[in-house]
């Protein structure tokens, strides 16, 4: 019903810029009509040109004052978080600064220098001045943004095993995802597709001589412990996948054939990235979207929309097939109690085996 | 100079060619004559970006109003949407063939293709191109890969629907989607097709520029629209094998069990026999010619941009020296930075952190560019021709799509926003609509060149505007959505309760890109019947000073009726103090103690 009211409404649209021609044609008519821009033709569209320019600038305000609340989507939940929202800001204050300025100057020229017949024009072909000046510029302001993203780079990829992190192996397959931990020895066991068993129960394909592997639990929410490091091994049984977790500031892609790592610090529980008032009111905001909507689908007879809590998550990013769109994991962020307790009641591989 | 007796032995023969018979088929269907195959180019590119547009047009209002039965989706799409209800495969498909059709079909045929075959010749003082047969061919090869293109999309099992990146092995393996079986063999046989396309188009425009400058046309002398051709064409001919040569793997492991790409998978219950192969092997094959490929689009749409600039504030293009240098760089940077699209591939990171490097670097010839540009306009005599307002138009959203390259090229950032809606924000607005703008503006300034008639500017100024305001109404929001995390290539987000407060948006967007779909409908009146209704054009109708503004308003074979004019100063003697008129074409010779500016 919406998409045929918008029909009806672009071909009224349409009708309407028709008949705005047509009148503009017969104005026209009388004068010389050699389909180059006229004085007047200058005149107006340097005067759209500066509405054009507001415009940009309306955009532009409407879009952070509504939808930019920076660092988006929630503070980050990783230690590493704070450093890529600090170096997103930076990069996005210079780009509004250069936008503001060039989108100016662009639009004022075109609207201060508009065409009127009898004026030449400054011939004006070369200044090394000033060429040099608009090169050296980009460069200084480039030189400390390269150093500042690699640095933060090479800080965000280097893992640092001394740190003894939790070693968790990301599973990712059309279209679900699993994590699998070490176990008490937080080694993973080997595992290759070739070995997978589904009437055994052996979904990931591991192998069952290994030693490491008799203790590996596999699971279908992902659950970390607070201020824990954790290094992620991420593989993929059939097709390309990518492992996003955007409130910890993280991705990587999950290769058949391969294995990924990308590693972090959660540092903001589940429960209490809840209770910030940002979360809060993006949450109550949610809520009354999904209420709204409830009401339009009893009304049709459907069934209302749950309530909405807050969790962590992981999304498939990489176009994987036909429920690319639903191919999400569920992150729990806990204290160490809470973790040890649900690791407890996980079933480790040698037992999770049907014989 | 060879190219010198060229020209004469060429002059010789075409003084008794006027009296050749042409028939319908040699004039209009196989011609060897590159003004009709740059018309034949733009119309199949018109035709193909028609179905483009359309198909964004369906997804968008998929991603509006997701799993809402439509009519439009019911008449167009038949079996793919049962009741009206869009199907998943089929949203993918159209993304996949949305993307390919608007950077191969349109941005890169349609618009390189077109002013290339159009505008070189012309430009340089030449009668053609220098092999009109291979010219031929390579527009015929086009035309039917653009078929085969089309074929696809009626296919049982549904067109190829991996993303216009076809990333194996989803698009290796049929079972892994429905596209990947029939759909995706006619998507590779089709590319390939096109690129041995191009490749004799670029060699021809490499070839005609290198040898057929008429006298006096010395390099600096030429105008910024031939080196963009040129170096456009010199970065297709280095790039496009090695996609020839992706294209030719993936079909060796799809049809010959080879594993170049594949290996270690399990899918549908059973191991399949693939091993030793990468993926991300692939990645890089794919955007080594993948990045180029942006550039092969921005780069003519800067060379147009370029010359109906200075041509329009009647001065001169400010630093043409500068412009030519930093097109150079654009292209050689551009062979070296692939890797900025697989950060996150599972490459070694510190070759991330080198891509991150030269990526950034691209960012200083590009502002050099854009400042020349700016200050092009300061202190002209603006005449706003719809040309005009797109070349401005063009210069703006190259800004705003440009700028958010830094968040993107830095390798720290992208972790965050990488397939996310800020990426496709980005090159929308800064490869897509900058190119589409380009694209425009050169139509709208040598449509009197192409057809000997002009295109209403009343109905130019209305399809401008509308649409100037449409591209950012799409765009500019689509950054904030995937700022906020929200992934590209989600048929539906509402699995996810999380973006529930980003549903509006898309709503907004896409409002903006069904307006701004449906305006193109202006557009393509104004170029169809201005075809046959338009008003005449003079001879020079923007008074140029390019020599293709010297060859008389009827097509001729050979372009000049008489000899090719010689090249006496550069492009761009606008305003020249000293001169009457504020315009001195490039084949007036030199006043007596006139100097030519070292350019």
């Amino acid at each position: 019903m919406t998409a045929l009211l918008t029909i009806i409404v672009l071909v009224f649209i349409l009708v309407a810029i028709w008949q705005m021609v047509k009148i503009f044609d017969l104005a026209q008519a009388k004068n010389e009509n050699s389909q180059v821009a006229t004085d007047k033709d200058n005149t107006i569209n340097g005067y759209l040109m500066m509405g054009f320019l507001a415009f940009i600038y309306i955009i532009t305000i409407v879009c952070f004052a509504k939808w930019g609340d920076l660092p988006l989507m929630s503070n980050s939940a990783s230690e590493h978080g704070p450093t890529i929202d600090n170096l997103m800001i930076i990069s996005m204050i210079i780009i509004f600064i250069t936008q503001t300025i060039t989108q100016f100057l662009l639009h004022y020229f075109a609207f201060k220098y508009k065409g009127e017949k009898g004026k030449k024009a400054l011939f004006f072909a070369d200044n090394n001045k000033l060429e040099a000046i608009w090169t050296i510029i980009p460069v200084i302001v480039l030189a400390g943004l390269i150093i500042y993203g690699l640095n933060t780079w090479i800080n965000i990829m280097g893992v640092d095993e001394s740190d003894d992190p939790l070693v968790i192996e990301l599973y990712a397959q059309q279209f679900n995802w699993k994590a699998r931990y070490g176990g008490a020895d937080n080694t993973l066991g080997k595992a290759n597709v070739r070995l997978i068993d589904i009437d055994r129960a052996n979904i990931l394909g591991l192998d069952e001589a290994d030693p490491n592997a008799q203790d590996d639990v596999i699971t279908t929410e992902l659950h970390l412990p607070v201020g824990k490091p954790v290094l992620f091994k991420m593989r993929s049984q059939d097709v390309l996948h990518s492992a996003y977790m955007p409130h910890f500031r993280a991705q990587m892609n999950c290769v058949p054939g391969m294995i990924t790592q990308f590693g972090f610090t959660p540092t903001v529980t589940t429960a209490e990235m809840r209770q910030t008032p940002e979360m809060i009111e993006k949450v109550a905001n949610i809520n009354n979207i999904r209420v709204e909507k409830s009401q339009k689908l009893i009304a049709e007879g459907g069934e209302a929309l749950e309530r909405y809590e807050f969790d962590y998550l992981l999304l498939c990013n990489k176009i994987c097939g036909k429920s690319h769109y639903n191919m999400q994991m569920k992150i729990v962020v806990e204290t160490q109690e809470e973790y040890d307790a649900w690791m407890k009641e996980q079933k480790e591989f040698k037992n999770s085996l049907v014989n | 100079m060879s190219a010198h007796e060229d020209t004469h032995a060429h002059d010789a023969h075409d003084d008794h060619g006027h009296h050749h018979k042409e028939t319908f088929v040699t004039k209009y269907i196989f011609s060897q004559d590159h003004k009709m195959i740059a018309k034949q180019y733009l119309i199949t590119g018109t035709i193909m970006g028609v179905i483009g547009v359309l198909m964004s047009m369906m997804f968008r209002m998929q991603i509006a109003w997701p799993e809402e039965p439509n009519v439009l989706f019911e008449a167009l799409l038949g079996k793919w949407a049962p009741e009206g209800v869009m199907d998943a495969d089929i949203y993918l498909a159209l993304v996949t063939i949305h993307g390919t059709i608007m950077v191969f079909f349109v941005l890169t045929a349609g618009l390189s293709g077109t002013f290339s075959n159009l505008l070189i010749p012309l430009q340089i003082g030449a009668r053609d191109m220098a092999s009109g047969f291979l010219n031929m061919v390579s527009y015929w090869l086009f035309f039917l890969s653009s078929v085969i293109m089309v074929i696809s999309l009626f296919v049982e099992a549904g067109p190829a629907a991996a993303g216009w990146t076809i990333y194996p092995p989803l698009s290796a393996l049929p079972m892994a989607q429905g596209g990947s079986g029939m759909g995706m063999t006619l998507w590779l046989v089709s590319m390939a097709i096109f690129i041995a396309s191009s490749l004799l188009g670029s060699l021809n425009y490499v070839v005609t520029v290198i040898n057929l400058r008429t006298k006096g046309m010395s390099m600096t002398r030429l105008p910024l629209t031939i080196w963009a051709f040129f170096v456009t064409a010199v970065i297709g001919i280095i790039s496009f094998p090695v996609l020839l040569s992706a294209a030719l793997l993936l079909i060796m492991d799809r049809s010959f069990g080879t594993s170049f790409f594949l290996s270690d998978i399990f899918i549908q219950g059973e191991v399949l026999h693939y091993q030793g192969g990468s993926p991300v092997l692939f990645e890089h094959l794919f955007w080594f010619l993948g990045h180029p490929e942006v550039y092969i689009v921005i780069l003519p749409a800067m060379g147009l941009v370029s010359e109906i600039m200075a041509s329009n504030s009647r001065k001169p293009i400010f630093g043409y020296r500068a412009m030519i240098a930093s097109i150079l760089a654009i292209a050689f940077l551009s062979t070296i930075v692939w890797g900025h699209h697989m950060f996150i591939s599972g490459m070694n990171p510190f070759l991330g952190s080198v891509f991150t490097f030269t990526t950034l670097l691209i960012a200083i010839p590009s502002a050099v560019k854009a400042f020349n540009w700016i200050t092009t306009l300061w202190k002209g005599n603006l005449q706003m021709n719809p040309a005009m307002l797109f070349s401005i138009g063009f210069v703006s959203t190259f800004i705003t799509g440009g700028l958010t390259g830094i968040i993107l090229g830095d390798s720290a950032l992208d972790i965050n926003v990488h397939d996310t809606y800020f990426v496709v924000a980005h090159f929308h607005l800064v490869m897509g609509i900058s190119a589409l703008y380009g694209m425009f503006a050169g139509i709208y300034h040598w449509y009197p060149k192409m057809f000997g008639r002009m295109l209403n500017k009343n109905l130019g100024y209305i399809h401008f505007w509308i649409t100037a305001v449409c591209a950012y109404g799409v765009f500019f929001p689509m950054h904030f959505i995937g700022m906020a995390g929200l992934p590209r290539r989600y048929y539906t987000n509402s699995n996810f309760p999380l973006f529930d407060d980003l549903a509006n948006v898309n709503v907004i967007i896409t409002i903006f890109a069904l307006i701004g779909g449906v305006v193109q409908i202006v557009y393509l009146y104004n170029f169809f019947s201005s075809i046959f209704y338009g008003k005449k054009a003079t001879q020079n109708p923007w008074s140029s000073t390019t020599l293709e503004w010297t060859t008389p308003v009827e097509h001729i074979h050979g372009n000049w009726p008489g000899e090719i004019p010689h090249v006496h100063r550069w492009a761009y003697d606008y305003s020249k103090p000293g001169h009457d008129v504020d315009f001195v074409p490039q084949n007036i010779p030199l006043k007596e103690g006139e100097e030519e500016l070292q350019h």
